[in-house]
């Protein structure tokens, strides 16, 4: 029945082909309809709706510590981060004193799951463009990180370790002298990244100059995390909207003006950096104390409306929340980073080519539960 | 700018707007639809405004009526204000588009017109987003039912 349409809405010499749903470069279940003509892309529609579970609906029949547990299923990526993100709206519309251990554990974990999100990204942003080492080694580094996790929140991906009122139990005793033997191995590894793949002659001749944003588009379409910042746009919520123990901390926002894929790369190899530090400096003052503060078994948020924002590795999540007092959400609604990084895609890959495309998507990070939902 | 002086400030503009702080943590702007793209036109263009980032769209249903709510930052003076539009018309709501002045709007307009069912006016591709197009029904309404797949609440 599509091509149909096709004939009588397209010109004569162009013509449209899938990519995906199950193409390798699109990292899960999305399919692009691009409209070419020989290699040029003329058109790309993004077809969503593969994996979408309507997770805002569900979250208006849970309970509040029941929607924690659905955002893990969102940015798969970035758990620990959508977890904490919930938990702060809770806490802030139950005007909740949130012990300072807590916070700087939050922030280490978070932070955490950004190298290892990272990490993940260019393992496999490395095999998109051809250069199959690079799912190894960064496969090798996030490992470290997943046996952390595992350690101290119980689970790998779907960590459910923050809830309304605190932590579910205290860190491992381990904890921190893994922390600081990643730490120590990660700064010898990331000069490997850089010497493998950073400045590998290859590799930037299929980069520098593909997929360009500007600064001014960047803001208008939404972008947020590593996307907005290669192209000029200080839009890091840590630094604008600063959240649990990131303001005791100093950090560079990892900026770049060019806007192309390579600038995006090197932004994210930047951020990996400022993460490291961001934990030196908290690993050695965490507080002693209470892991959490007792909430009632049945949170019931007052009358009227929240919005909370956090900083995930792909950008600016948001949790509005409009509550009429009862114990269920009457509405909630995620604005996830994926969802609005995605709807440049046409904007910057029309009048590249198709391979341009795979690096371009590459780096836009797009993980595509948290744009279905 | 302070919430104070943004409400003195754009309450010059049109007279109809209703602002409220109670129950939220930011200035509340409640515009008739008619004035919808005159208002957000405006909030982006004005040197004291520039409310050029539309970092959240969502539809909402409020039981009688059919809405959207707009969160709008100014990535330059860094103030936030929330606008909200309300139709109680539920068998064909319509609001104005505002596309045109962030690209963003278009996918996030799509999302609610897939779930609310909420038209927007000069859309330039408004259809299905996630859902098939020969779904029936909006599943994020209060009063949507579905036999078979219904979350029950």
């Amino acid at each position: 029945m599509e091509t149909e349409v096709v004939h009588t809405n397209f010109k004569s010499e162009e013509y449209f082909i899938n990519m995906g749903p199950q193409h390798p470069a699109t990292h899960g279940v999305l399919r692009l309809l691009l409209t070419i003509d020989g290699e040029i892309i003329k058109k790309v529609e993004p077809d969503l709706g593969y994996i979408h579970r309507s997770i805002e609906k569900m979250c208006e029949r849970d309970s509040y510590q029941q929607i924690v547990h659905l955002t893990d299923r969102m940015d798969y990526l970035s758990a620990n981060i959508n977890n904490e993100a919930v938990c702060l709206a809770v806490e802030n519309a139950l005007q909740l004193e949130i012990p300072d251990r807590v916070q700087v554990i939050r922030t280490i974990i978070g932070e955490l799951t950004r190298i290892a999100s990272h990490c993940l990204w260019w393992g496999v942003m490395g095999m998109d463009v051809g250069a199959l080492t690079t799912y190894f080694y960064g496969f090798r580094d996030r490992e470290m990180i997943n046996d952390i996790m595992e350690e101290t929140c119980g689970a790998r991906l779907t960590m459910n370790y923050n809830v309304p009122g605190g932590l579910m139990h205290d860190i491992h005793p381990n904890f921190v002298k893994r922390v600081k033997d990643f730490v120590a191995h990660f700064k010898t590894k990331l000069p490997e990244y850089d010497r493998l793949l950073t400045e590998n002659i290859i590799f930037k001749k299929r980069m520098i100059g593909v997929g360009i944003l500007s600064k001014e588009d960047a803001i208008s379409f939404g972008a947020s995390g590593p996307v907005g910042r290669a192209s000029g746009y200080s839009c890091d919520v840590r630094i604008h909207h600063p959240y649990s123990a990131i303001d005791k901390v100093t950090f560079n926002e990892a900026l770049r003006t060019e806007g192309d894929t390579y600038a995006r790369y090197l932004v994210r190899i930047q951020e990996m950096w400022e993460s490291l530090s961001i934990i030196e400096q908290l690993i050695d003052v965490i507080p002693e104390g209470e892991h959490r503060v007792v909430t009632n078994a049945v949170i019931k948020l007052p009358k009227g409306e929240y919005y909370q924002k956090v900083e995930t590795a792909r950008g600016e999540l948001g949790v509005y929340i409009i509550s009429t007092g009862t114990k269920n959400p009457y509405r909630l609604k995620f604005r996830s980073p994926g969802f609005s990084n995605l709807s440049l895609l046409n904007h910057i890959a029309v009048g590249g080519k198709i391979g341009d495309l795979v690096a371009t998507m590459a780096t836009l990070d797009l993980v595509i539960p948290d744009i279905d939902r | 700018m302070t919430n104070e002086a943004l409400q003195q400030l754009i309450a010059t503009w049109i007279p109809e707007l209703e602002f409220t702080e109670a129950e939220s943590q930011f200035l509340n702007i409640e515009v008739p639809a008619q004035h919808l793209h005159a208002l957000m036109s405006q909030l982006k263009s004005n040197p004291e405004t520039q409310f050029d980032y539309l970092f959240c769209l969502s539809g909402v249903d409020w039981g009688e009526k059919l809405g959207v709510v707009y969160h709008l930052e100014s990535t330059t003076h860094r103030h936030i204000v929330v606008v909200k539009v309300a139709t109680e018309n539920r068998e064909e709501p319509v609001f104005d588009s505002v596309y045109d002045i962030w690209a963003t709007a278009e996918f996030h307009e799509r999302e609610v017109f897939d779930f609310f069912g909420i038209r927007f006016n000069n859309h330039p591709n408004l259809k299905r987003l996630f859902l098939t197009e020969d779904w029936i029904g909006y599943p994020l309404r209060k009063d949507y039912e579905d036999e078979t797949n219904m979350i029950l609440l």
